[in-house]
């Protein structure tokens, strides 16, 4: 290749809201129902049957646009998309085209060490289609299953700003964590509930204008957003340095190829005769009400981290292990608080105990899906086991042994100490002393060992004490006691 | 010509059944049977006597337990063929729809039966409410109660047949550019077209959801009070179905008109060319100041572009609107090679030539490129008419104007000439463009055409209540009696 190129790509992020009920009507958006169960006259766009605005899906719209820096339009209105398919009940789809509810905005992210910011076009609100299954039982039918259908989406129209596969994915990670926390998006690739489509030119270095774009439709894991980008910038190439030229058109990935394939060229593309739908008045937000949203919103992630390195006491590190996801940032607040609430500590030391524990032990076997997660001891077992640490009635390492042991049980640290007859630390001196003083004297061997400087041996004898006590003797007390009666 | 009588209306029937003067079962076996003699004028296409028997006796049966019955007890009703009912045949008049049974309720047919009404029919129509004649009904034309060779007008034919000839105390149209007040001037019934969003639209199948109000067709003003006392009010299925309160619209029927400011387009009646239209405006105006109104002349200089502007909004929406006729989910389905010939195939057979104008209009208008020239010109438009009324309101409280230009035509007279025939809607368009309530009110036979003439009263937004105030004056002067001949009913109740 004689020059050097530039990849220049603009993303559009499709997200699903996280309401109970379709973007028109009352039908559940629960995902996997057997087909064609979560359907009424107005999603299946029935004559005579009308759209009624979701107010919840208006909010969680609004609340992203807030989160993403964006103008939140106080009036915006939906259009219809006009075009024939059947995956479309109605021949068109409500969606926002002129007057969106979120314009501008932007997303600051990291790209390896460096911090990257993409600026947004606009977040506007749509209805998404239905899903044709072709081949269905077999046979060369399509049928199509409406329970998609008319389920809120949020389209997230980035600028070209991004310049590389990585970048791409790193700002597709980025995003889908800040929908996440806010509470707008289960972030589920999956189940399709946050997928995209790429827009891709390359470009010589250094040239100001655009090359020719194409578009790749519905790309849903993070890893192909990363192929098809690289496959199809490079495919561009070639076609530049062979001679040829780019033709725009709408491009699909194949996985399996691990190529992108040609699927409409801009000759065939629609017409798709927007205007505003003249069943649905405009959308109105207050001033207030966007302030209201502003101030009742969740916190987002880098909120979330600043505040808990101020007054949790927690590294920038473990900060950024416990906002990996919302309900891990959410079970450790609310350990953190319970400890706090304790008030037998400063506050950095009970979310500093609290970080510690949950990455220690907790994360271990946390299972995430989406926006849901499993703990395997909820929040309330986990405090009561930590004040009991912190208010000296077991160790550190039983605590370790009893959450180890609610984990798998299910049972409460009470029941679990009662259970296994786990005792409490003997930290009174006097009753420890005796009993060192015993362990010294049945092993005048060992004792002569460490008097000739053998300090190793020292690990011997806390061994002999933790197991006279059955592990309630606290370490520290041992160790001290120890060294002063082996002296002797 | 003898004078025949017409049927009891809706309140005659109402009061009689909740009274327990008359059955309700006995009221629909007699409109039934005039139904089923009247089979001529093609005013209905489905009645399902069984279905309407049932509901029937089960008002009876409500009152032999003693509960109190509805404002509508026993009241026959004719739909038009675009609004649903669940199970029954709704077809607006089409192929594309043929074997089509909605699963659900229009909120209109929910709040009727919840009044105790009895829906006896459904009505004829122009296909998918596109028309001025009835001509355009894929089950061919309804004829003029008054004279068969003439025209019902369009597109609510079929219910403003059936009221006229007596089949329906009360008649549901739809009213996208005049087509309740347009027949209702051609058949000699009142015709009342509500504020847009007094009544909901949840289950009237669009044509263009901007302009589209359910509107009602009734022998007499207050019989059209009462339905419309019933029909009003919000819904949350529709998200412009306004939450005013509805007012005692029978009690507004009562009120003197003195002092009333009537407004007169005088430069507009100027163009007016039939003189049983001249004759019944000049009698309308002056019953209307014997009764103490004060008549003002205004102006609404847009009003004559209501034609360009109407046939560009209405039909980029029926565009639109019509899309999800596509052959895949109910209704005709024409199967091709491929998927777009089946669409094509589906439409091309399902549509008649009359809706494929339309929407072939609807989407030149909407596409790029034109979209500014012709959609955002004629908004823009729209909104200037709706400031010419609003100026008009600071100087009267109701707009007089004839109905239709002409009494009802023949018919296929006008049929090979569209735009003609849209100029019947030249006086009904401006209010509904405007979102106005608008209203026909019949005053009386013409001298040279034999046939009915009549007015329509215009008023501002949700001040129906004035409206029908002033066409109970107007009804109460003149005398009219809807009885087209050789109708008589009178005796058989």
């Amino acid at each position: 290749m004689a020059r050097a190129y530039e990849t220049v790509i603009g993303l559009e992020v499709h997200a699903q809201l996280r309401t109970e009920t379709k973007l028109f009507c009352g039908c559940a958006t629960a995902y996997g129902a057997p087909p064609n169960t979560q359907v009424c006259p107005v999603c299946l766009g029935l004559p005579g049957a009308l759209p009624v605005p979701n107010a919840h899906a208006m909010e969680l719209a609004a609340i992203a646009g807030l989160a993403l820096g964006c103008d939140v339009r106080s009036e915006s209105r939906f259009d219809r998309k006009n075009y024939f398919y059947p995956d479309l009940s109605k021949g068109y789809q409500i969606s926002q085209f002129e007057h969106p509810l979120n314009l501008g905005g932007q997303l600051t992210f990291a790209v390896g060490d460096a911090e990257k910011t993409v600026r947004l076009t606009r977040i506007h609100v749509e209805e998404d289609a239905a899903k044709n299954l072709h081949g269905a039982g077999g046979g060369t039918a399509t049928v199509v299953d409406f329970n998609r259908g008319g389920t809120p989406l949020i389209e997230i129209v980035s600028e070209p700003d991004l310049r590389s596969a990585a970048e791409a994915e790193a700002y597709l990670r980025k995003l889908r964590d800040i929908l996440m926390f806010m509470g707008v998006n289960d972030g589920n690739l999956e189940e399709g509930s946050f997928r995209c489509d790429a827009n891709v030119s390359v470009r010589p270095a250094g040239q100001e204008e655009f090359g020719t774009r194409t578009e790749i439709k519905n790309i849903n894991s993070f890893k192909f957003v990363r192929q098809a980008i690289e496959y199809e910038a490079s495919r561009q190439v070639s076609v530049i340095e062979g001679g040829g030229r780019v033709v725009q058109e709408t491009r699909g990935w194949n996985d399996v190829t691990g190529k992108t394939v040609s699927q409409r060229s801009k000759e065939d593309a629609h017409d798709y005769r927007y205007f505003p739908d003249p069943d649905l008045p405009p959308t109105v937000f207050s001033q207030e009400r966007i302030d209201e949203l502003r101030r009742t919103a969740p916190k987002l992630p880098e909120q979330l981290r600043a505040e808990w390195t101020a007054q949790w006491g927690l590294t920038a590190y473990d900060a950024e292990v416990l906002t990996g996801h919302p309900a891990i940032a959410r079970y450790f607040v609310a350990v953190a608080e319970a400890l706090d609430a304790g008030g037998k500590e400063p506050r950095a030391e009970a979310g500093k105990r609290a970080a510690n524990f949950i990455q220690a032990e907790v994360l271990r076997d946390v299972k995430t899906s989406g926006l849901d997660a499993t703990f395997s001891v909820p929040v309330a077992g986990v405090a009561d086991l930590l004040g009991r640490v912190q208010a000296g009635s077991l160790t550190g390492k039983q605590g370790k042994q009893v959450f180890a042991e609610m984990a798998s049980s299910g049972e409460g640290a009470e029941a679990v100490i009662t259970r296994l007859g786990v005792q409490a630390p003997i930290s009174d001196t006097g009753a420890l002393e005796a009993d060192i003083r015993a362990i010294i004297a049945a092993n005048p061997a060992q004792h002569e060992q460490y008097k000739a400087g053998k300090t190793k041996v020292l690990g011997f004898f806390v061994g002999q004490i933790m197991r006279a006590t059955k592990g309630a003797a606290d370490p520290a007390t041992v160790n001290e006691l120890l060294e002063r009666l082996l002296q002797e | 010509m003898t004078q025949s009588s017409p049927a009891p209306g809706v309140i005659a029937t109402a009061e009689a059944v909740r009274r327990g003067e008359r059955s309700a079962e006995h009221v629909t076996t007699e409109h039934l049977a005039r139904a089923a003699s009247l089979r001529g004028l093609n005013a209905l296409l489905h009645v399902d006597e069984e279905r309407a028997l049932q509901a029937a006796r089960r008002v009876d049966a409500r009152r032999a337990e003693g509960k109190t019955l509805g404002r509508l007890a026993g009241v026959p009703v004719v739909l038009k063929d675009n609004l649903c009912v669940t199970g029954v045949p709704t077809t607006c008049a089409s192929r594309i729809l043929e074997g089509y049974r909605p699963p659900y309720d229009a909120d209109c047919v929910e709040r009727l039966v919840a009044e105790d009404a009895v829906i006896l029919a459904k009505a004829n129509m122009d296909e998918f409410a596109m028309g001025s004649s009835n001509e355009n009904s894929a089950f061919g034309p309804v004829k003029n109660p008054w004279d068969p060779s003439r025209a019902p007008g369009g597109s609510s034919g079929g219910s403003a047949a059936a009221t006229a000839a007596s089949i329906g105390a009360v008649a549901l149209g739809t009213d996208t550019g005049g087509s309740v007040r347009q027949p209702g001037a051609f058949c000699g019934v009142v015709a009342i077209k509500p504020t847009y969003g007094r009544l909901s639209r949840y289950g009237v199948i669009a044509f263009a959801s901007s302009l589209d109000q359910v509107g009602t067709m009734t022998r007499s003003v207050r019989d059209g009070a009462r339905v419309l006392g019933v029909l009003a009010g919000h819904d949350r299925r529709d998200a412009t179905s306004a939450t005013e309160p509805v007012p005692d619209y029978e009690a507004a029927c009562e009120l003197p008109v003195k002092g009333t400011r009537v407004g007169v387009m005088r430069a507009a009646l100027d163009q007016v060319e039939d003189p049983d239209v001249r004759a019944s405006f000049a009698a309308a105006e002056a019953s209307l100041r014997d009764a103490g109104c004060d008549v003002v002349d205004i102006e609404l200089p847009h009003a004559h572009h209501g034609v360009s502007v109407y046939y560009l909004v209405a039909t980029a929406e029926a565009s639109s609107n019509l899309a999800r006729f596509d052959g895949m989910r109910f209704g005709l389905r024409v199967a091709g090679e491929d998927l777009l010939s089946t669409y094509e195939r589906t439409r091309a057979q399902g549509f008649g030539p009359e809706v494929q104008r339309r929407i072939m209009l609807g989407t030149y208008a909407l596409s790029s490129g034109y979209y500014d020239a012709f959609y955002i010109k004629a908004q823009k438009v729209r909104t200037l008419m709706i400031k010419d009324y609003q100026q008009a309101f600071e100087r009267c409280d109701a707009v007089l104007s004839p109905t239709a230009p002409t009494p009802a035509f023949g018919l296929g007279e006008k049929t090979g000439d569209p735009l003609a025939m849209y100029l019947a809607d030249i006086f009904t368009l401006p209010p509904s463009l405007a979102g106005l309530p608008a209203m026909h009110v019949p005053v009386g036979l013409g001298s040279t055409s034999g046939l009915p003439v009549g007015v329509q009263i215009t008023t501002p937004a949700f001040t129906e209540g004035r409206m029908l105030q002033l066409g109970s004056a107007l009804e109460a002067r003149s005398g009219y009696v809807c009885a087209p001949p050789g109708m008589d009913v009178g005796g058989a109740s």
